[in-house]
């Protein structure tokens, strides 16, 4: 009795709030365990955070009578974030998922002075014995669209509503134009940049100009319905954004590529629980659900349809790969040949347009 | 629609939230208050003409839902700068945080349903009008609205006896109480007209524009406007140039990128609109013809 009692205040008394806090002591009958979630958005903006959220809601769902969650929202990438993920790990949190690439130095710094805390950092790269790095393969996603696209467009003029030029964008981008080449050689894609995550006024804009000038597909790359609202109001077709959109635009919404973090979410906070968490760095897509392609349209046609489940179930078995040979650039020089596709370390760094990109 | 067609109407649209929440805005600073809160009143006007129109499917009432929302923040303004005397520039600036807080909140449980568009009311005859008719006279009605209100505003300025006594209060507070005119309470009565007119441009925008909800989704446009106010000097139709001139460029700039014509990078083309902003702001400050009213600002209290 008395040894126990003072093994318990020898580790009480290691670091005083990491140590109390440490999410490694035996819950308590009936005590969850906490996992927080950081975001550097509102839930709000109906796109990347709000896809985050549910994912957690999921978890909530399926373990809500051992885990109880928590999230702050509007989270700045610096010094505000440091102090957020500090204070979660303090406050007795046993992961966190940091949900934005600006987070990675602020969750390295703290999964340094809080060990026993599990961290998660989204889209980053750096790693730590107690930080995993996920991320999603969107772009595949966009080669299923892409495929749509070349079917049903008839001007071959597809309008891209883009954020910024990041490496993830642009590889959305020209997986995108790869794909609706290869059923409409002649596509190209005009690329307007809103230079925001979510402006819908400027969303809209940039999707009427597009329209104006001939595109008579929208996709976009940015979070709000707004762009979908144009397409259906001009007689356009669509994609959704992040989530199924359907309901902003029936006619015009073909389908959506949807974020799906619920079921990875789900398993990390279970692989606390276990016992079983280890550091990793994964970037998944379609094959393991991080990335799926919601419902089609009814409007399409039975062919189209075909030809993108072909495409998706064909990444999914890895007889397609996203960004196969031969590939041209913009100025016709001949990047990956035939028979070759990039490694994931060249599609991370892409910064040049294939072939029928207009930007 | 050809495209020149179509890019005009697409910027009298786009100058609309501009130029709704600028007229009110100039009317408030022309009577001597300078609120800075015109962003928070556009969010909270856009989530209340949205909620509204959502849950009783009448856009119109959104429509009105919002013009009350605006009046009542910019209230809260008056009570603080005009009753109180607090500091308006802070004042003001709490007041688009409160705005734009109080907006996220409240739209919560709005965010991911779509909304109706307010519908369009083509003029009879006036819309049939080669180039003018669809440029003009084919939108809803807060676009109708935005229009009158530099004409209206200039007639009401100019040639009222209100409008004056409201011109008197900004520029010689003093004498304009030693005449016998009830400076706050004309104060009082501009801000809330300025609140109504913020509120309307961020309905425009969650009715119309892009009949949605996302937090935030004003994007800056209240800071645009409080900068248009000071562009036009104070002045009604100088404003009206200004929202053409600042929508045009915005929509201008997503062209040229569809065109691929600029080989510019696509970040400086966004500076443009502010660019062309300043760029004839600089023209007309070296004219001599910026004056603030002289007493923008200044809290007033009654001398005993």
């Amino acid at each position: 009795m008395s040894s126990k009692a003072t093994r318990r205040h020898l580790l009480a008394g290691l670091g005083a709030g990491a140590a109390l806090a440490s999410p490694l002591r035996r819950l308590a009958a009936g005590e969850r365990l906490k996992a927080g979630w950081v975001y550097v958005g509102p839930i709000g903006d109906h796109g990347w955070t709000y896809r985050h959220d549910v994912g957690r809601r999921e978890v909530e769902a399926a373990l809500g009578e051992r885990v109880e969650t928590t999230y702050v929202e509007k989270v700045a990438e610096g010094p505000d974030a440091e102090r957020v993920l500090r204070q979660l790990a303090a406050s007795g949190h046993a992961i966190i998922f940091a949900t934005s690439f600006g987070f990675m130095n602020s969750v390295i710094r703290v999964a340094k002075q809080f060990p026993q805390v599990k961290f998660e950092h989204a889209t980053g790269y750096k790693t730590a014995p107690n930080v995993a790095v996920y991320n999603a393969r969107f772009h595949e996603g966009r080669t299923v669209i892409g495929t749509i696209a070349g079917h049903m467009t008839k001007s071959g003029i597809v309008g891209y509503v883009a954020s910024f030029p990041i490496p993830e964008v642009v590889m959305g981008i020209n997986a995108f134009m790869l794909a609706m080449r290869r059923v409409r050689p002649d596509a190209v894609a005009k690329v307007v940049w809103v230079n925001s995550w979510y402006d819908p006024g400027k969303e809209a804009d940039a999707a009427k100009a597009l329209i104006d000038q001939g595109a008579d597909i929208i996709t976009q790359h940015t979070d709000s319905a707004a762009p979908l609202q144009v397409a259906e109001e001009r007689g356009a077709w669509a994609f959704g954004q992040a989530s199924d959109m359907s309901r902003f635009a029936p006619r015009a919404h073909l389908t959506a590529i949807i974020d799906n973090w619920g079921p990875y979410y789900i398993q990390r906070v279970q692989a606390v629980l276990d016992g079983s968490w280890k550091s990793h760095a994964i970037w998944w897509g379609l094959r393991e659900g991080m990335v799926k392609i919601g419902p089609y349209n009814p409007r399409l046609p039975e062919e189209v349809r075909e030809a993108a489940e072909r495409v998706r179930q064909g990444i999914i078995d890895g007889s397609i790969h996203p960004f196969a040979g031969p590939i041209r650039d913009q100025q016709g020089r001949l990047r990956v040949p035939e028979g070759k596709a990039l490694a994931d370390e060249e599609i991370l760094r892409m910064d040049w347009y294939v072939e029928g990109v207009q930007t | 629609m050809d495209p020149l067609t179509a890019v005009l109407a697409s910027i009298i649209a786009a100058a609309t939230p501009l130029l709704l929440a600028a007229a009110g805005e100039l009317v408030v600073e022309r009577s001597g208050v300078l609120n800075l809160g015109v962003e928070g009143m556009m969010l909270t006007g856009a989530i209340a003409a949205f909620a509204t129109a959502t849950t009783s499917g009448n856009p119109h009432l959104g429509i009105l839902a919002a013009a009350l929302a605006g009046a009542l923040l910019a209230l809260l303004f008056g009570l603080l700068t005009l009753t109180l005397l607090a500091n308006q520039v802070a004042s003001g600036l709490a007041l688009t945080i409160f705005g734009v807080g109080l907006s996220s909140l409240l739209g919560a449980g709005f965010v991911g349903v779509p909304g109706e568009r307010l519908p369009r009311l083509d003029i009879p005859g006036l819309s049939a009008w080669p180039l003018v008719g669809p440029v003009l006279f084919r939108h809803d009605i807060l676009v109708y609205l935005g229009l009158l209100l530099p004409p209206g505003l200039a007639l009401f300025l100019r040639r009222t006896r209100a409008g004056r006594i409201l011109r008197a209060c900004g520029e010689n507070a003093d004498a304009a109480h030693a005449l016998g005119h009830p400076v706050i309470r004309v104060r009082y009565l501009a801000l809330l007209f300025g609140g109504a007119t913020s509120g309307l441009a961020g309905a425009f925008l969650s009715l119309s524009y892009t009949p949605l909800w996302i937090e935030e989704m004003t994007a800056g446009r209240g800071w645009i406007a409080l900068a248009l106010v000071v562009f036009a000097s104070w002045s009604p139709w100088r404003l009206l140039l200004g929202a053409w001139l600042f929508g045009g460029v915005t929509i201008l700039e997503l062209h040229a990128q569809g065109l691929g014509l600029v080989a510019v990078p696509a970040q400086v083309l966004s500076m443009l609109p502010y660019l062309a902003t300043i760029a004839v702001l600089l023209v007309i400050a070296r004219s001599g013809r910026l004056r603030a009213p002289a007493c923008l600002g200044r809290p007033f209290h009654p001398p005993v």
